[in-house]
């Protein structure tokens, strides 16, 4: 019995990537490495006014006397940001007008990754904005958000239509000198996806943006800046994969969003880039900054992820409370097999008075697999009434895996009420008898459990994103579940 | 960091200027540990706020000042320690009396208890029981992060040796009564070692009081020993002036099917750190650690608990509370470690407390890191207030506010206290916990000073 379920488990958990296929797609490609050379013909290439590349700049002498942290529970291998291509994009970028004008290649590869790249042909009523490698490729149903007054667009489009939103917004939720992967994200980025939603107006479809890394050696750093003003709602979606490689890729990205008054924002990411093979080699190191800045009163900025990919995962989406009664959320399901590792967790901070934040993370590990999660609940003196709920599960599939937390909690009023659980444990024996006393095999049990675990953050997403992001799970664990 | 900050600094100077003196009152085989430690000592430094493990703790408070004072004891110190008496008077015990962290008798260093129990002062151990001292010594305190252990080794001569012989079952508990006195501002260290050997049973009370109302910087290790099938408890009871920092580290090395537990009440104290370290270093070893602090004022309190599985199927339990009033502050660090291998492992922690003011202000880290899959581990934390539908209850049965808010406090305090084995002890913290609560202990019991 004992046997059977771990040679289920293990078959459960070796399922293949999906996604590891490479496009030919003729690129144009600077040489690789990093100087303030690069910085310049980054901002060059993609003609940039002067103000942005000083803000490059500043960055990147910023960056130059930063080193990179190492409080996370990962183990990095060194990164050399010298054999690092900082900018790559597919040739030829017209002003695109229809379909008909995309690189063909390019247009299968969204195919074969089963993202709708034409607007006629899908009913989904999704917005895509497809980045590839570092540069936006096309946006889909930009004409029918427009007439709402929704701008959604590349950030390169952005900066040379809408330079004053993106001068009053951009870095003044992560500022440059955050932390040394934004630091470097904001000298080098090259594109990402930009999108605004005016006073009153409630997005009618859901906007999705789809990374791919593509080329080899090149590292990716989009950046994206969601503005929520007053009384506004939008539901934001994230997908990204990358071609299966030998080498570990860089993607350093960042994302802010803010909200004003009475707005709502749900950011939900399906993160699935290349996680190495089972040996633990290449694979994704996915350092990204997400931060949230709840601005006005009665704003609520919810973040969503699933995180099955890349070799290493270190990630906070965080929420900063700044309005009275604003709302942060935070629901996580992070997978790790293999050889993965994954920090990633959230910071609340709460500052606005009457402010609630609730944090339910999930972890799974599986193989080697390291998984972590951090997390700060911070209530600052004035914030009166604050409240938090945190909750934060670990399952372990395997005797190789690791499962850690690492709460922090830091009240500095007396009327907060902040709680935290963690718990950790495996498949109990007595639940798989359970369903297999019902005539459902260990395998279907096994998928049932670990279904009904990530459960509560699954139910959080958009309805096709959600059963994405369960037959994910099933193969990220695919061989592994025991 | 470049080079070592001013403050440690101070402490490498109190070592050259000392050294000699400290080795001269020791034996050789403690000597032997000193150069080694001072080396890490330098290396390591006083803990900052960079490390993780003191992350919310300021000690530079107590250690940035220039005592007057590193203890060493002279025969006429002794005769004030004989004056000292616990309180407590239906307790009875075999008590030990520290002055300042040396054993303050002249003649008898060594006492034999029924049964073959040894109790008294370290340093005379050494030389009489060295082979079982050297089996223990050293062996337990150890630390990659935190040089205040290193620095204890470095500097420490004297503190309280217990031996308990195989199978022996000590009815009464052991007292040691720690008393801090001086004249001068002073800092001092001492060091002591617990041996319970296999299948004995035994607990022991260390009671701190501080006796003059000068500033005091007191950094204690404690190792202990449980063998086989050994039955340990350690209760701590702190209660020293606003003035006086007291910093604990107790390493506890439990054997195959041993049982202990730790009881951390403070009640009263300046800065206290309790930092206390449970190895589970054997199969089926059980380990339980308490704690509860009450702080007002400008009082910092810091508990910090290493849970080590290091063995499969051991279980642990940690339940730590805290209330603060006034402008104190608090801190929990608590860290669940299940080992590759240590499967069937079943930890938990818990940790509650209590903001009554606005300025109070509580951190607090518990942390899980597990790497074996057949485990049960949990832990929760909540921060918060006396329940509004608790003490609404209360009222409307005709309990007056106050009373009902005295209520909940101590029903909440009593949770931690009521773990205490030793009956007249447990009324006697309850009775403490009670006064503290209600506001009329503004000051340290039995202590002299009004330094409130």
């Amino acid at each position: 019995m004992e046997k059977d379920q771990d040679k289920i488990l293990s078959d459960v958990t070796t399922g293949e990537y999906k996604y590891g296929f490479y496009s030919d797609i003729e690129m144009d490609r600077i040489p690789k490495g990093l100087s303030e050379e690069v910085v310049r013909i980054i901002s060059a290439k993609k003609k940039e006014p002067e103000w942005l590349l000083d803000f490059r700049l500043k960055s990147y002498r910023h960056w130059l006397t930063m080193k990179m942290p190492t409080w996370a529970n990962l183990k990095i291998a060194p990164i050399n940001y010298q054999e690092i291509i900082f900018y790559a994009a597919p040739k030829e970028r017209k002003n695109l007008n229809n379909v008909d004008d995309i690189d063909p290649e390019l247009k299968k590869t969204f195919d074969k990754l089963g993202i709708p790249l034409e607007e006629q042909k899908h009913l989904a009523g999704v917005a895509v904005d497809a980045v590839i490698d570092s540069v936006s490729v096309k946006t889909t149903f930009k004409e029918t958000l427009a007439e709402m007054g929704i701008i959604f667009c590349s950030f390169s489009d952005a900066v040379k239509e809408y330079p004053d939103l993106v001068k009053r917004y951009m870095g003044s939720v992560v500022p440059y000198t955050d932390n040394f992967f934004a630091t470097l994200n904001s000298a080098v980025f090259s594109d990402g996806s930009f999108c605004y939603i005016p006073k009153g107006v409630r997005c009618p479809m859901e906007l999705s943006t789809y990374f791919r890394i593509n080329s080899a050696n090149t590292g990716q750093f989009e950046r994206t800046l969601l503005i929520a003003d007053e009384e506004s709602y939008v539901s934001y979606l994230e997908g990204c994969t990358a071609p299966s490689r030998d080498e570990n890729q860089l993607h350093a990205a960042i994302v802010e969003i803010v909200a004003e008054k009475n707005a709502e924002v749900k950011y939900s990411t399906v993160q699935n880039w290349y996680p190495g093979d089972k040996e633990g080699k290449g694979g994704v190191f996915n350092f990204v900054t997400k931060r949230g800045m709840c601005k006005g009163e009665n704003s609520k900025i919810s973040w969503t992820q699933i995180e099955t990919g890349s070799a290493i995962t270190w990630k906070y989406p965080s929420c900063i409370l700044r309005g009275d009664n604003s709302t942060g959320e935070f629901y996580s399901v992070a997978v790790t097999n293999n050889y993965q590792q994954a920090d990633t967790g959230t910071k609340m901070t709460h500052i606005g008075k009457n402010t609630k934040s609730t944090i339910v993370s999930k972890g799974i590990s599986a193989g080697h697999g390291q998984n972590s999660y951090r997390g700060l609940v911070k209530v600052l003196k004035n914030a009166s009434n604050a409240r938090n709920y945190s909750q934060c599960d670990s399952l372990l599939l395997g005797d190789k895996c690791g499962a850690h937390t690492f709460p922090y909690l830091e009240v500095d009023n007396q009327t907060a009420i902040v709680e935290h659980e963690a718990t950790t444990s495996k498949i109990g024996e007595d639940q798989i008898f359970y369903c297999n006393q019902r005539g459902i095999s260990t395998e279907d049990a096994i998928g049932l459990i670990v279904n009904g675990y990530a459960r509560e953050v699954i139910n959080k997403l958009p309805m096709e994103f959600a059963v994405e992001a369960q037959k994910l799970l099933q193969i990220s664990l695919e061989g592994s579940v025991g | 960091m470049n080079g070592k900050s001013e403050i440690t600094e101070k402490y490498l100077g109190l070592y050259k200027d000392n050294i000699n003196k400290i080795s001269g009152i020791s034996s050789a085989f403690i000597n032997s540990f000193r150069a080694p430690a001072f080396e890490k000592f330098s290396e390591l430094g006083i803990p900052t706020k960079k490390n993780e493990a003191y992350k919310y703790t300021n000690l530079n408070i107590f250690f940035d000042h220039d005592y007057e004072n590193y203890f060493m004891p002279v025969p006429s110190d002794f005769i004030k320690a004989e004056e000292f008496r616990c309180d407590v008077t239906d307790l009875d015990a075999h008590g030990i009396v520290l002055l300042n962290g040396f054993y303050p008798t002249l003649n008898e260093k060594l006492r034999q208890l029924p049964s073959g129990v040894w109790i008294g002062s370290l340093n005379e151990a050494a030389v009489r029981f060295a082979d079982i001292f050297e089996k223990h010594f050293g062996k337990y305190a150890k630390s990659e992060t935190d040089g205040l252990i290193h620095l204890n080794t470095a500097m420490a001569s004297d503190g309280v040796f217990v031996y308990i012989p195989e199978g022996v079952t000590l009815s009464k508990p052991v007292q040691v009564v720690n008393l801090v006195q001086s004249d001068e501002d002073m800092f001092n260290q001492h060091r002591n070692l617990i041996i319970a050997e296999k299948n004995s049973v035994f607990s022991i009370i260390i009671c701190d009081h501080t006796l003059s109302p000068q500033k005091f910087l007191t950094n204690a290790v404690t190792e202990v020993f449980v063998g086989e099938n050994a039955h340990f408890d350690i209760i701590r009871v702190q209660n020293e002036h606003n003035n006086a920092c007291k910093i604990t580290n107790t390493f506890i090395h439990q054997e195959k099917n041993s049982v202990t537990s730790s009881n951390n009440i403070t009640l009263h104290g300046g800065l206290i750190r309790n930092s206390t370290y449970h190895h589970l270093g054997g199969e089926g070893a059980e380990s339980y650690s308490y704690g509860l602090f009450l702080a007002d004022k400008w009082q910092h309190i810091d508990n910090f608990v290493n849970m080590d599985h290091a063995f499969p199927n051991c279980t642990s339990n940690q339940l730590f509370k805290g209330v603060l009033d006034d402008m104190s502050t608090g801190a929990f660090n608590g860290r669940i470690l299940v080992r590759p291998d240590a499967q069937g492992t079943l930890a938990y922690q818990k940790n509650n407390n209590i903001l009554l003011t606005d300025d109070a202000k509580m951190d607090t880290k518990p942390q899980l890191e597990i790497f074996a899959d057949d485990v049960k581990c949990s832990h929760g934390a909540t921060i918060g207030q006396l329940d509004d539908d608790a003490l609404f209850y209360l009222q409307s049965r005709g309990i007056d506010k106050r009373e009902a808010r005295l209520m909940l406090m101590f029903g909440f305090a009593h949770e931690v206290i009521q773990n205490i084995k030793i009956e007249p002890l447990r009324e006697r913290m309850d009775n403490l916990v009670m006064q503290r609560l209600k506001g009329e202990l503004s000051r340290c019991a039995s202590c002299m000073v009004k330094c409130g």
